[in-house]
């Protein structure tokens, strides 16, 4: 038994040869090495990712940039045949019809008033979105009642205020977008909170009105909602009540925004902890004081990214008031990309690129900003 | 001076009482609601009888006059009712929502993994994908495959072509049409057998791993019986019948194509634009849900001796599918609904139907509506009723 536990023990005599460093495990060699071809499956991965990019990027930066066309006044600085090179994208088309996609057939005279209303819409904007910005109560209140008023005035006319009368008829492009989403999300925010109230009522017949109503729109696309808007409006109101074109659809969207703020607002509603109700019923705070003081702000702020990301879908979604006839951004292009004075190969594909642009810089933007909330939010939570 | 207790109890006048205020509230708000109700409805009726609109269902049973291109059941204009239209455009969106959800998922999961590859080539792709696609609006992104792409491609004459079989130009893509012959009803027949052996196979092969230890071999059977043996049915009856099922390919003669099968070009601008961009969400979703599983479930299993396979299907994909089905139903959801964008690339489908040319020929607006959004609603509740069950099903049972 002894031998042989004396034949196992082993002692190292000698010191072995260090072993070789390994090669690259710092650098941009080794970074391609690990994260690349670190093996055979993903060596195939990366070859397929060089073809994807091969075949998509190259003609891409082709259209926009190299082949494309900045200068001139009509169709034949678009038109390989005229212009004697290969088209690719033809920004003088849109350069030369900027005004129209900005403001529609708005007065030209007028238009300082809708730039005035951008700058109004701005500043309420960063008012809100900007959590550090001093009183940002008077900021909730100027853009939830002092901006409406001022943009409406704005933007109809008034005779009080000399301002000339601009009927809505003549309303276009990125205008009736934003004026479309704008208005959509003045109205759904605070119409969404009192449904989400109403959702969480103890009242049964609060509660289930509130039900019916969001699980009802949410159920239905949002261009049945506009049909409805459109055609079924003007029927529920008294004879010779006529409702402006621009008026149906807006109020369709903010229906339809409400009941999505409504389940974001509910989620928030949600999160607050019981603690908090009760310690301001313990206060003596009647029903409103109570959500308004206690349980709204700490609600609100918890679902910020939602309510950013609703808004996202609500802008995207403000294009499909071209399908009922209004003219957005998407409607100005299609109304505008048949110019026979701008008859050109690549026209359409210019234009959907253009709006692709703009709604691609305001949707990511929108995004990031929610994701910085939520990880400002989240601050907190780290150890 | 009377102690609190000698007090009578504090009678609370009839205006503070919670109780009678609780009642007081919801009985306004009723009559609020079904006053508004009342109003719109009488307006309503006002309006329609000063119109001289008919009311009532009827039209359903009227003759409709207007042609539809893309038609599942036989449909004229002449001879159909409006209520037949409808079915079409049902059927229509049926069609398009179901093969989008299909393929959405298909390329949605394939994203959503590639998001999580290693691979720092192919994740970035396809963060770039999801990021554009989500980020833009989907009635654009199905102008641009419809005026862009499908219009800009060539006549039929210049039409793409594959192996002389599918033909891809502006009037949409055109493939080889099945002609059923004798016993050709065998081979789907043959098929749902498959399905059933393979589903009988697969509990019996449980049964005796959770018994015995054995394993066998699932897979392979299954991928034998469902294709298997519909194959084996269709060379039988060719060798001993004839041919089953011959394709009628399409011809190019003169400006246009005969024969063959036609797929319109609105119907693939829908379908294209519709996957793509559902897919963008589904990727976020699957994404979501397979981070929700924490890695110390990776490392216990790897730990109990689990090969990665096994860890990825028996150990990652169940708790991940319990993360993931919720919001992907809702993306399913919104596939559907999102389908009613047909109406601004022409795609006959059930809004541009019945909202469109219904409403516009028969003017009955509240009629012509109401059927429409309880069409989208009956989907709706259907699917999230289904989807509770299945949420209580698979909830996480807790002591």
């Amino acid at each position: 038994m002894n031998a042989a536990t004396e034949t196992l023990r082993f002692v190292r005599a000698q010191e072995v040869d260090a072993a070789p460093p390994p090669n690259l495990v710092r650098g941009p060699l080794a970074w391609i090495r690990e994260n690349l071809f670190s093996g055979p499956v993903n060596t195939i991965l990366t070859l397929i990712a060089l073809y994807l990019i091969y075949i998509l990027f190259p003609p891409i930066i082709r259209f926009l940039f190299i082949d494309a066309v900045w200068t001139g006044s009509n169709r034949d600085a678009c038109r390989p045949d005229t212009a004697g090179h290969a088209v690719g994208a033809c920004w003088a088309y849109i350069w030369s019809k900027l005004n129209y996609f900005i403001y529609g057939s708005y007065p030209a005279a007028e238009r300082w008033r809708v730039n005035l209303f951008f700058l109004l819409l701005a500043v309420g904007v960063a008012w809100m979105l900007w959590l550090d910005a001093p009183k940002r109560a008077w900021g909730a209140v100027y853009f939830f009642a002092v901006f409406p008023i001022l943009a409406f005035v704005l933007l109809t006319g008034s005779d009080w205020l000399r301002l000339s009368h601009v009927p809505t008829s003549l309303w276009g492009g990125i205008l009736v977008t934003i004026v479309v989403s704008t208005v959509g999300i003045v109205f759904a925010l605070p119409l969404g909170i009192v449904l989400a109230l109403g959702r969480r009522s103890k009242l049964p017949i609060i509660r289930i009105f509130s039900v019916i109503f969001i699980e009802f729109v949410r159920g239905v696309p949002l261009i049945t909602v506009l049909f409805m808007a459109n055609t079924m409006l003007p029927l529920f109101l008294p004879e010779g009540v006529t409702v402006d074109r621009l008026l149906r659809p807006l109020v369709g969207v903010a229906i339809f925004a409400s009941a999505y703020m409504a389940e974001v607002v509910r989620g928030g509603l949600q999160a607050i902890p019981k603690g908090q109700y009760e310690g301001a019923m313990s206060l003596g705070l009647n029903y409103w004081q109570m959500n308004v003081f206690i349980v709204l702000p700490q609600a609100l702020k918890i679902v910020i990214p939602g309510i950013v990301n609703t808004f996202i879908g609500l802008f995207k979604d403000t294009t499909l008031v071209a399908i009922v006839g209004i003219f957005d951004l998407i409607r100005t292009i299609e109304a505008s990309r048949v110019d026979p004075n701008w008859s050109a190969p690549t026209i359409n594909a210019t234009g959907y690129a253009f709006a692709a642009m703009f709604y691609f810089v305001f949707c990511w933007g929108m995004s990031r900003y929610s994701i910085a909330v939520e990880r400002r939010l989240a601050a907190g939570q780290h150890r | 001076m009377p102690t609190i207790a000698e007090q009578a109890p504090a009678r609370a006048s009839l205006l503070y009482d919670p109780k009678v205020r609780a009642i007081a509230y919801q009985v306004v708000l009723t009559v609020v609601v079904v006053g508004l109700i009342y109003t719109a409805a009488s307006n309503a009726v006002a309006n329609l009888r000063a119109a001289r609109i008919a009311s009532g269902f009827g039209f359903l049973n009227t003759t409709s006059g207007f042609d539809i291109n893309q038609t599942l059941i036989p449909y004229s204009a002449a001879g159909s009712t409006y209520g037949e239209a409808f079915i079409v455009g049902l059927l229509n969106t049926l069609v398009v929502a179901v093969i989008g959800i299909f393929f959405a998922t298909i390329l949605g999961f394939t994203v959503g993994i590639a998001r999580l590859s290693k691979n720092w080539m192919i994740s970035k792709l396809a963060m770039v994908y999801v990021e554009v696609i989500r980020n833009l609006p989907l009635l654009l992104q199905l102008l641009f495959w419809y005026v862009a792409v499908l219009a800009a491609l060539p006549g039929p004459r210049q039409a793409v072509n594959v192996g002389d079989m599918f033909f891809l130009s502006n009037r949409g893509l055109l493939l080889p049409a099945p002609i059923l012959h004798t016993g050709a009803r065998l081979i789907p027949a043959a098929f749902v057998i498959g399905i059933v052996a393979t589903i009988v196979f697969a509990r019996w092969a449980r049964r005796q791993q959770e018994a015995t230890g054995r394993q066998y071999p699932v897979g392979l059977t299954a991928v034998g019986l469902i294709l298997g043996l519909p194959i084996l049915v269709w060379l039988l009856i060719g060798l001993f019948v004839g041919n089953p099922i011959t394709f009628d390919v399409p011809r190019l003669q003169g400006f246009n194509f005969r024969g063959g099968m036609q797929v319109f070009p609105e119907f693939v601008a829908l379908l294209v634009g519709l996957t793509t961009y559902t897919a963008g969400f589904i990727a976020e979703v699957v994404r979501a849900g397979i981070l929700a599983v924490s890695k110390g479930q990776t490392e216990a299993a790897s730990a109990l001796g689990l090969r990665p396979g096994h860890i990825l299907r028996l150990v990652v994909i169940p708790q991940a599918m319990r993360v993931i089905i919720p919001p992907l139903t809702s993306q399913y959801l919104n596939l559907t609904k999102n389908s009613s964008l047909a109406v601004a690339i022409g795609y006959p489908d059930l809004v541009q139907i019945f909202m469109g040319t219904v409403l516009n020929q028969t003017g009955q607006a509240v009629e012509v509506v109401a059927i429409t959004m309880a069409v989208y609603l009956t989907i709706s509740l259907l699917t999230s009723a289904v989807m509770n069950v299945y949420n209580r099903r698979m909830a996480i049972v807790e002591r």
